[in-house]
């Protein structure tokens, strides 16, 4: 346990960064230098760390060297270790790209802190192992994420913003309040202790243990932006700047996807029912959200309403574990980790890449740009490759994370589920082909206004970025192995909480700390 | 003691939810800070509303006497109204520039702004 403090590292990188920016308040140009450093650190912090975990097993860290459950616990499994990996990805892709993309004003308000603050919430999130943590976390996230969208002042900004920052403080009041229930039954915060508490509880008394997991499934389903907690998702995500809109697209709603994974699987003992729900939630998530993006013409308000339509396609992985058969429970949350990877790569690309489209066609309002397939082949060959993996076009990334899910909802006999992620699979194709056809085919309309060209650095370290994500999704896609290898394990991990609970410690410690009558109960 | 706690709770959820259902943005920040409360205070009797002693540990004892009050939740909600304060604080500013940008205090209003 002595080495475990690696588990910090991802989170402690970005932070120091943070502080060390705003320290230097006066200059931007080294807080962008300190941004780079400290996404840079996480990713290759958080590549150790998967190594680590792959040679060792769960990793787990006791903060004050006290003993698991009074002490504050940071543990990495194999999914929190992955989740860590591509945040660090995305994180130094969207720092790199904001140096072209981000305005002075902007920057001068602490921009490329608040980015690191963000990531360092992010990754607090995926290696925290303890409820009440995982809240503080979320807070530490939402509230970099709240002056990342607000930043700017601009008036469509402000309307988002508002609906973004209430919804999400109301999915916050409901998880606090679903933790101090859970602590209030069991006695306990610490994830690996609530496996072993809650499972007795569930025993006699289900009732109870059904509703809490209800509470913590609307704080997380807002989160994740679930059918019919997505509406305020659309609303927000296209109105700050693309670089903004790529980072939150890519993690955020991943981040309570992660979340309801984590307590479906670890906190809460198997409940009746779960299954079926989630896979009618999923279907409904998939087809609103794709058709919204059927009805809109603006990029990124389509992007928008796909990524409500993918996290369907995750939840459908993970209402598997609801499945009787232990080889579908593992085929599908294994699925459910390839796509979350997939997605976050892919969408995160997209977004960056409609905001080079927008800079070279002078808008985002599809009707008013064309011709950017002769105007700007390379970019043309840089949308298609994201836009192609998310609608599951062999062979990129998306393709086989959508064969997996797929194949995992035909062994779970989920025949009403598997036909909406065909469905929305289709549809998405339409989506794909409606932003192909009018900004880069159809000829660049009358009304066009063109902006000045820009700077050839500038367009370089726009492109950078995106061409380092788009080479992602085709090794993925051609290689898709390793990867999906990943997930399997991630997975089986997942169903065998007895690994990640021994290795936070829990159960001797708990052994022991009965005798002491602590808590009264 | 428990009931009463209940009850307010419930009164505090209640109310909160229907001040940030009016179309107000005073109203619903209002509405933010009533959800808050009801939270922390649910944390509070949730924990267990016991008229019990400290929970000191006696020189030479290694666990507090029975029956005293568990710190724990108290501690949670601590934390949450520092948390709470900061982001309602937050809250405030953004809905007065909010108001200022948009010039109305309607959500509804300005939706279609954009």
């Amino acid at each position: 346990m002595s080495s475990g403090w690696i588990v910090l590292l991802p989170l402690l990188a970005p932070l120091a960064a943070a502080a060390a920016g705003l320290l230097a308040w006066r200059a931007p140009r080294i807080q962008a230098a300190l941004g780079i450093v400290g996404a840079g650190a996480q990713l290759a912090a958080g590549l150790g760390l998967l190594q680590q975990v792959l040679r060792e097993g769960v990793q787990a860290v006791q903060l004050g060297s006290w003993p698991a459950p009074f002490g504050i616990t940071f543990a990495a499994d194999l999914l929190g270790a992955v989740m860590v990996v591509v945040t660090g990805v995305i994180g130094l892709a969207v720092t790199v790209y904001s140096l072209a993309d981000i305005d002075p004003g902007r920057r001068a308000f602490a921009y490329f802190p608040l980015v690191q603050v963000l990531l360092a919430g992010v990754a607090g999130a995926f290696l925290t192992g303890d409820i009440f943590n995982l809240y503080v976390c979320f807070e530490v996230l939402l509230m970099a994420s709240f002056v990342l969208l607000a930043l700017g002042g601009e008036r469509a900004q402000m309307a988002g913003a508002l609906t973004y920052v209430t919804l999400n403080l109301v999915s916050s009041a409901l998880f606090l309040a679903g933790v101090g229930l859970t602590y209030g039954i069991t006695r306990s915060l610490n994830m690996a202790e609530l496996h072993l508490r809650l499972g007795v509880v569930a025993e006699s008394r289900p009732e109870l243990v059904l509703a809490l997991a209800g509470l913590f499934f609307v704080a997380f389903g807002i989160k994740a932006a679930v059918f019919p907690l997505y509406t305020w998702l659309p609303a927000s995500y296209h109105t700050p700047p693309v670089a903004v809109s790529a980072l939150l697209a890519g993690l955020l709603t991943k981040v309570g996807v992660y979340a309801l994974i984590r307590v479906l699987t670890l906190v809460f003992p198997p409940l009746p029912g779960v299954g079926t729900f989630l896979l009618a939630v999923a279907s409904l998530t998939m087809v609103f959200g794709v058709l919204g993006a059927v009805a809109m013409f603006e990029t990124r308000r389509i992007l928008s309403f796909h990524i409500v339509s993918q996290i369907g396609y995750m939840v459908m992985g993970l209402a598997l574990v609801g499945s009787d058969s232990p080889a579908v429970r593992a085929a599908g949350l294994a699925a459910a980790v390839l796509y979350i990877v997939h997605h976050i790569i892919v969408k995160a690309n997209l977004f960056l890449v409609s905001g080079i489209a927008a800079r070279l066609g002078g808008s985002f309002q599809l009707a008013r740009v064309g011709g950017l397939a002769a105007a700007a082949p390379w970019l043309a060959l840089l949308f298609l490759i994201p836009a192609g993996s998310l609608a599951g076009v062999p062979p990129l990334s998306g393709f086989w994370a959508k064969l997996a899910v797929v194949r995992a909802g035909l062994a779970g006999e989920a025949w009403w589920t598997v036909a909406a992620a065909l469905g929305a699979g289709l549809l998405t194709v339409l989506s794909m082909v409606k932003i192909w056809t009018e900004a880069f085919w159809k000829p660049a309309p009358d009304t066009a206004t063109p902006p000045p060209p820009a700077a050839r650095w500038r367009l370089a370290l726009l492109a950078a970025p995106s061409l380092g994500l788009a080479a992602l999704t085709v090794a993925i896609g051609l290689y898709p192995r390793p990867l999906y290898e990943l997930a399997r394990r991630a997975a089986e991990q997942l169903l065998a909480p007895s690994n990640y609970v021994a290795a936070v410690g829990v159960a001797t410690a708990h052994d022991s700390a009965r005798g002491d009558g602590k808590g009264g109960q | 003691m428990e009931l009463l706690l209940a009850v307010v709770v419930g009164g505090l959820y209640a109310s909160g939810l229907y001040l940030m259902l009016r179309r107000s943005l005073v109203k619903l920040l209002l509405g933010l800070v009533l959800l808050g409360h009801a939270a922390n205070l649910l944390i509070f009797s949730a924990g267990g509303v016991v008229r019990g002693e400290a929970p000191l540990v006696a020189p030479g004892e290694i666990t507090p006497p029975p029956g005293a009050a568990d710190p724990l939740p108290q501690a949670l909600i601590l934390t949450a109204i520092v948390i709470g304060f900061a982001v309602v604080s937050f809250a405030a500013v953004l809905a007065r520039r909010v108001f200022e940008v948009t010039g109305t205090d309607d959500p509804a209003a300005m939706e279609n702004g954009s």
